[in-house]
């Protein structure tokens, strides 16, 4: 286990609220974006000198654009009810982690600069000008948000932090203060399509170095297409899925699942990344472009249905925003769209997650499933938050905490899920989303993953869970990095298609 | 026409213009501004019925806050819900002849200001003692809990101890709606009482009693989880596909 520089917290006997411990993580920083990077993405390379006034002018740009930041600055009564609901605020104590304390960081510039009583009273309404001290504040605690929504959850008027802490990051990006993780790995996915910067050529090798592994494991031919026109599907899945453990396993579950229902499929060098960190920065333009490779690759490949892999902001992504951004739902209306309609087979939602894939697969007895190939393992699921509070999957609300579970249960015998108040819309985020998946944030990861490890523990302790599956790229690095400071072995970190492609019996159906 | 009456007339002629013109404003704001992305904080209903179930179930029953701090229920709840018979007590200064419902809810409204005052003083006793909640409470957070403490404190003191003559409270009333202005009685009490509810109406639409309106606006809580099925697009998003 890697020897920590900073305090591992501590597993709490009972789940109370720690007392405050103010500027905890003050110092908490991702490094900044150099100015390649900024200005790859077209914003100012540095600081730029007029930042304060800039700033303020971007502020009331987004005022105006996004009803979702106007109506959060003005609702928020300052009930209280958020302040414990946050899991880095429950990992630190650090009040300034706090959702509303988070909020109040951007709401509080608001006033001095937008509002009556901000103008002429800041005092009594807790005002102040935004200083060199309040930007770096906002750097600090607006990257020490996953953008998870559990706050939102909680609150009465449905306050959603991550929408805030999306326009701070953005008025920070145009006035030259960027994050260098987001940063980088944008600039990578709109030079060459994916978040790991891989060549075509260097995807191609990696698939058919798996489809040797699968035949040599199972004795069948089982293939990873890529760039192959005229496939039905095409699988849009987190570059991670490529080369990453246990991602990988995920992979070749889905590979497995196409291959036994006989769907042909292919991945695209062009798009060969679902993840999409516009929406991290809150930056509308960078998220739209991102998302446009997609639908430029569904052209080009000809496919009739888009499925989406195991990756949680890139399935909110793809099911909340794909049809908003790029027309690939229903009622687009550029002939860009249109050509795509008359292309997309309309008796399959566009686009699909692998999990209501499957689940469809299985519910019509296409798959052949041996559970007891699994009883190896004792299963929990962690709800990943933009998949749990942000989208949807199947037909009805809160199809997304059903589907997966069902996937799970239809090829393994042991499931236990953690407490209530820990899975499907109170899930906790696993402590890396949002953007913070860097090595210079492992403080914050660590200690904000301490609740869905409490959770964890519980599960392991009652039921001796073995196995952590989750659908979601993000979670599956994050949780690699942080199940040893917990004391727990990585090897329970996994898929829910690595259980499916433990259970498929190739070579029995197709 | 005594000062008094000018003034109490004045102040709420102007409290009243701003409380109708603030609130206008900005729902105008947030009615003009778009919501670029569908944002529902999800489970969300996938029809527009279900929509206006669950802001309902919020309006009436706070249900966000019952899942997230039953503390903070139970007063916030005790205090709105007596507020609200509270104010339907008092329309029986605004019509003549008053009601037939609003005659049925008088004896309610009574008692509800005691239920009122207590659920205000559960909410600000959390504020001066818990310590998140001090921490992130600003000086007008204390201030607005006076006031309607005030304002609780001073209509009860009215009703059960110091009376004043209801009959000419009325005749004020109706005698401002209808701009035939009426003589205001000069009890300390009530005066008090008026020119608190006064100050409260002025400042709502610059407060976060703003909360009351913004729900209704709120993206994560009024819209339909329906994107894949209807394109959802904002003006200014249309702009970027010329
Ligand atoms: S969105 Fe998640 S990480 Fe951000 S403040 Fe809310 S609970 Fe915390
Ligand atoms: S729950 Fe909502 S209204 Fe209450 S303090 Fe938090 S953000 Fe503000």
């Amino acid at each position: 286990m890697a020897a920590a520089e900073f305090e591992v917290p501590k597993f709490r006997e009972y789940p109370v609220i720690p007392a405050l411990r103010p500027d905890e993580m003050a110092g908490s920083k991702p490094y900044v974006a150099a100015a390649p990077i900024q200005e790859a993405l077209g914003f100012p390379g540095q600081l730029v000198d007029d930042w304060q006034a800039k700033a303020i002018t971007r502020m009331g740009e987004l005022l105006d654009k996004y009803r979702s930041f106007r109506v959060y600055m003005d609702a928020c009564v300052h009930c209280g009810a958020c302040t414990d609901k946050c899991h880095y605020f429950i990992g630190t104590a650090d009040p300034k982690n706090m959702p509303v304390a988070r909020q109040e960081l951007v709401r509080k510039v608001y006033r001095r600069y937008f509002t009556f009583a901000g103008k002429y009273f800041p005092k009594l309404v807790g005002a102040v000008d935004l200083t060199r001290d309040v930007l770096d504040d906002w750097y600090s605690y607006f990257n020490q948000c996953s953008e998870c929504r559990r706050c939102s959850v909680f609150c009465p008027y449905g306050i959603d932090t991550a929408e805030v802490t999306m326009a701070a990051r953005e008025i920070m990006d145009s006035v030259g203060l960027g994050v260098k993780y987001t940063g980088e790995i944008l600039g990578k996915l709109h030079k060459i399509g994916n978040n790991l910067g891989l060549p075509g050529p260097a995807l191609e090798d990696t698939m058919l170095g798996l489809e040797e592994d699968i035949k040599d494991e199972t004795g069948v031919d089982v293939r990873l297409p890529i760039d192959m026109k005229g496939a039905e599907v095409l699988l849009i899945t987190p570059s991670a899925d490529f080369f990453s453990e246990p991602h990988v396993d995920s992979l070749i579950g889905y590979a497995k699942v196409f291959h036994q229902a006989g769907i042909s499929w292919t991945l695209s060098s062009h798009a060969s990344e679902a993840g999409n960190f516009g929406l991290f920065i809150g930056n509308y333009e960078q998220m739209r472009k991102a998302a446009m490779r997609i639908r430029q690759a569904a052209l080009d490949l000809g496919a009739k249905r888009i499925v989406v892999g195991e990756c949680g902001h890139a399935w909110r992504v793809a099911y909340s925003f794909w049809n908003t951004l790029t027309g690939v739902g229903l009622g687009g209306e550029d002939p860009f769209a249109k050509a795509l309609q008359q292309q997309l087979d309309p008796r399959h939602p566009v686009p699909q997650h692998i999990c209501e894939f499957t689940y469809d697969l299985i519910q019509r007895g296409a798959l052949n499933l041996d559970k007891e190939a699994n009883d190896h393992r004792v299963i929990t699921f962690h709800d990943s938050c933009n998949v749990a509070r942000a989208s949807r999957m199947g037909d009805m609300p809160g199809g997304q905490f059903v589907i997966p579970r069902s996937i799970i249960k239809s090829v393994a015998n042991h499931f236990h899920d953690m407490p209530q108040d820990t899975i499907c819309e109170s899930t906790f985020c696993c402590g890396g989303g949002g953007g913070l998946l860097t090595d210079d944030l492992l403080e914050i990861r660590v200690k904000g993953a301490l609740p869905r490890m409490e959770a964890l523990k519980q599960v392991v302790d009652d039921h001796g869970v073995n196995f952590f599956a989750s659908i979601c790229a993000i979670c599956k690095a994050q949780f690699n990095k942080v199940l040893p400071f917990y004391g727990f072995d990585t090897s329970m970190n996994g898929g829910v298609h690595q259980l499916v492609s433990t259970a498929i019996q190739l070579g029995t159906k197709e | 026409m005594s000062f008094v009456t000018i003034f109490y007339a004045c102040i709420f002629y102007a409290a009243s213009a701003m409380l109708i013109g603030g609130l206008a404003y900005k729902i105008y704001l947030y009615s003009r501004t778009p919501a670029p992305l569908k944002i529902p904080t999800t489970p969300a209903p996938t029809t527009t019925t279900g929509v206006v179930y669950r802001l309902g179930r919020e309006v009436v029953f706070f249900e966000s806050l019952f899942k997230s701090n039953k503390w903070i229920w139970i007063f916030g709840w005790l205090f709105h819900f007596s507020l609200l018979l509270v104010l339907m007590r008092h329309l029986r200064y605004f019509t003549e002849p008053v009601w037939g419902w609003v005659v049925l809810v008088q004896p309610f409204g009574k008692y509800a200001g005691f239920a009122m005052v207590a659920g205000l003083a559960g909410l600000w006793a959390r504020r001066l003692f818990v310590e998140r909640i001090k921490y992130i409470s600003t000086v007008s957070d204390h201030l607005i809990l006076l006031l309607l403490i005030g304002i609780g404190l001073s209509g009860l003191t009215i009703k059960f101890v110091a009376h004043t003559d209801i009959v000419d409270v009325k005749a004020f009333i109706l005698g401002l709606m209808y701009f035939d202005w009426q003589p205001l009685p000069a009890d300390p009490v009530l005066l008090v009482h008026l020119f608190l509810v006064a100050a409260l109406m002025a400042i709502f639409p610059i407060s976060k009693l703003l909360h009351a309106p913004g729900l209704f606006f709120s993206p994560s809580r009024n819209q339909v989880d329906n994107p894949r099925e209807v394109r959802h697009l904002a003006p200014w998003a249309a702009e970027l596909e010329k």
